[in-house]
């Protein structure tokens, strides 16, 4: 199992459309000390730098060379880690790994994206394969239309269903000073936004966003130390799946997720999620996805996860919430926005959540990751193990 | 099952991007394009000016705020003649002269372009001076390059 | 602070523009160019298949993702198919394949091959949502002139007598 491993501290940048005042480096610099401060630590505390993007957002391929400076990499340890949108949970999961073998003793991880230096969805179709694929790809909201219609068809849900997401979602971003978008939407409003591929709608969909998101990391020897408010790493797991977009069952039975919480949920000691987790932070890159990745979590199954979001249960006031940050259709810089699911999850934990604090006391919290194609990070974090 | 074609595909991708300089990067450029001065920035721990400049210094991890201007002459520290040709990224036309060039009052040595020079005779040592850019060309070729002292 | 001074605050963090034109040659390997050169010659849409699992495989790959096995044969596959999710993109798009914004609206779909396990992701001719549904039957559309790639096959379309 190697050494237990706790999050120790969290930063991020304000998230938004255009960063025009900060060069990438900077960003990443921003977060860093963010984070460094938050865990009361100096960089000479840290003994490896993982760092993660995704290239062709900004069409630069070596951002942990010209970043080695801002990030703190000079002279340690540094790598970079890019699997897509799930960037955020591989760079969270490889610094636990790293500090969990006992090879490094505290470890930073950085996530960033500044999306809006170029095209958002040229740069996925360059994450498509080339032969196959990149003449129909049609972005993110092509592959999840298709889904979503067999999705539909499946449960019985409907696209008001699914805009409840975003209502609830947004609402919680308004709380989250570093959320993205601060929008106070009605379900009508979301049904009324332009459709950009059916039945994906404007508000169905995540932004495109700047900004970043670090975490340290530091073995059970060294935490009393550092802080009195840990977030211990329960369970990691990560689950890839086949290359093509149509190979996968995708929104129906997100199988990497559900093999992914299988493991975890044993791991972790969770028999029951539904009573066991205080709270999740979901990678919900379209409004339907929250409801089909809760069925994958094993929560609200066979469709009654829409009854869940219309009572209430996943909202700040309810028992389980959901996305208390506001998540990704609040806030997306790609390259960090999994780790923002972490490390929110880490700050709920850490009761440092400020007007997002859930109500009740967090103990055990999950949060996901989820990339191109079809694939799935999941991390439980406790308060104590 | 017949001999199998060995087939290629064309692959392009056209993208343009827009990179935010930042504050410190976007003063280089107007103190350049404005003043035709240029300009490092000081560590305050370790008193390195670096040139170009940027926020942090790697070793000492402080952010920098002391700006000090440095001369429009320096010498050669390192150099190549670039002889192939790559049209379209290519700043000049080869052969042209690329070297390291440690600017008076900078700690570190910049990459930039020798020009109204017989490239045959560039040598480390050697004594230049920036040629600014008559236009703007928003990039850092607002120095045009760098020629010899007589 | 004078005006001049704020002139110079105001436009020091600037954009600085740069225009990424990479030109690439993909090897297509056995089994994509053995799948074009059918669909060139002989209209036909060939899987790979493993032997162990016997599931088969549009786009055909040299490995079962799923038992690690060598796909050593090929069926034949559809031409037919069931469409199983889809979509009319409406949002214009830049295409950086071409360097130009996509044209909208169109179909895509996600259709599985008669005798294949996977869903192959293709253009919909239909771009009337009233008009599509999962479930339906379709077939392709080939090119009267084919050059021995994706394009060949124009788009699905809905199998007129299924109605």
């Amino acid at each position: 199992m190697g050494r237990k491993v706790a999050i120790v501290g969290t930063g991020q940048t304000k998230h938004k459309a255009r960063h025009s005042d900060m060069n990438i480096v900077e960003l990443i610099n921003q977060a860093v000390n963010r984070c460094l401060e938050n865990a009361e630590l100096t960089i000479n505390d840290i003994d490896a730098i993982l760092i993660g993007n995704m290239e062709h957002f900004e069409g630069i391929n070596l951002s942990d060379m010209w970043a080695s400076d801002a990030s703190g990499a000079l002279g340690r340890c540094g790598m970079k880690i890019t699997t897509g949108g799930s960037t955020g949970t591989s760079l969270s999961s490889a610094a636990y790994y790293y500090t969990a073998s006992g090879l490094f003793d505290t470890v930073l991880c950085v996530g960033w994206q500044k999306q809006n230096e170029g095209d958002t969805t040229a740069g996925l179709v360059s994450a498509t394969d080339p032969i196959w694929e990149r003449a129909s790809f049609a972005g993110a909201f092509g592959t999840f239309g298709g889904a979503a219609t067999q999705y539909m068809m499946e449960t019985g849900l409907t696209p008001e269903d699914a805009a409840k997401v975003a209502v609830k979602n947004k609402r919680h971003g308004r709380l989250n000073p570093y959320a993205h978008l601060h929008l106070d939407i009605s379900v009508d409003d979301v049904l009324r936004s332009p459709m950009l591929a059916y039945p994906i709608r404007m508000l169905d969909l995540c932004p495109a966003s700047e900004g970043a998101c670090a975490m340290i990391m530091t073995h059970e020897d060294n935490v009393k130390k550092v802080t009195d408010k840990p977030a211990w790493i329960s369970a990691s797991v990560c689950r890839h799946d086949s290359a093509f977009t149509g190979d996968p069952p995708f929104f129906l039975d997100l199988r990497t997720l559900r093999s992914a919480a299988k493991e975890a949920y044993a791991t972790a000691d969770i028999k029951d999620p539904m009573k066991d987790l205080d709270i999740i932070e979901l990678y919900e890159p379209v409004t339907w996805a929250e409801l089909s990745f809760l069925e994958a979590l094993g929560i609200g199954e066979g469709g009654k996860v829409g009854e869940l979001l219309a009572q209430g249960v996943t909202s700040i006031e309810g028992s389980l919430p959901v996305n208390l940050s506001g998540g990704v259709l609040c806030t997306n810089p790609i390259g960090a926005t999994a780790m923002c699911r972490v490390a929110e999850a880490a700050i709920q934990i850490r009761g440092e959540g400020g007007e997002r604090q859930a109500n009740h006391k967090v103990n055990t919290a999950l949060a996901t990751g989820y990339g191109g194609n079809w694939w799935s990070d999941l991390l439980i974090l406790k308060s104590s193990l | 099952m017949a001999e199998t074609e060995k087939m290629v595909f064309d692959g392009k991708l056209d993208i343009n991007y827009k990179y935010a300089s930042g504050k410190v990067t976007g003063k280089f450029y107007d103190e350049i394009e404005e003043n035709k001065k240029i300009f490092g920035i000081k560590c305050s721990k370790c008193n390195t000016v670096y040139v170009p400049p940027r926020q942090t210094c790697g070793p000492c991890f402080t952010t920098m705020e002391e700006w000090v201007e440095v001369q429009p002459t320096g010498v050669v520290t390192n150099y190549t003649i670039v002889n192939y040709a790559e049209p379209l990224i290519q700043p000049m036309e080869p052969p042209y002269a690329q070297a390291l060039i440690k600017l008076e009052g900078a700690d570190t040595p910049f990459i930039h372009l020798i020009g109204e020079v017989d490239v045959e005779k560039v040598k480390i040592g050697m004594k230049v001076e920036a040629v600014f850019a008559e236009e703007k060309t928003g990039n850092i070729l607002n120095i045009k390059y760098f020629k010899p002292v007589e | 602070m004078s005006d001049k001074n704020k002139n110079v605050e105001k436009k020091i963090a600037r954009d600085i523009k740069y225009r990424a034109l990479l030109e690439f040659k993909y090897s297509a390997g056995k089994h994509a160019s053995y799948f074009f050169q059918q669909l060139r010659d002989n209209k036909k849409l060939m899987a790979s298949k493993c032997p162990k699992c016997e599931k088969a495989y549009v786009p055909p790959r040299p490995a079962c993702p799923e038992c690690f096995e060598a796909n050593s044969e090929w069926i034949e596959a559809g031409p037919q198919g069931t469409l199983v999710g889809f979509t009319v993109v409406e949002f214009p798009f830049l295409d950086p394949t071409t360097g130009k914004t996509k044209e909208v609206p169109y179909g895509y779909g996600f259709i599985i091959l008669d005798g294949t396990a996977t869903k192959f992701a293709h253009f919909l001719d239909e771009t009337d949502l009233n008009k599509l549904e999962a479930g339906m039957r379709v077939e392709p559309i080939f090119e009267e002139e084919r050059s021995g790639n994706f394009a060949d096959i124009k788009y699905f379309r809905k199998i007129a007598d299924s109605e």
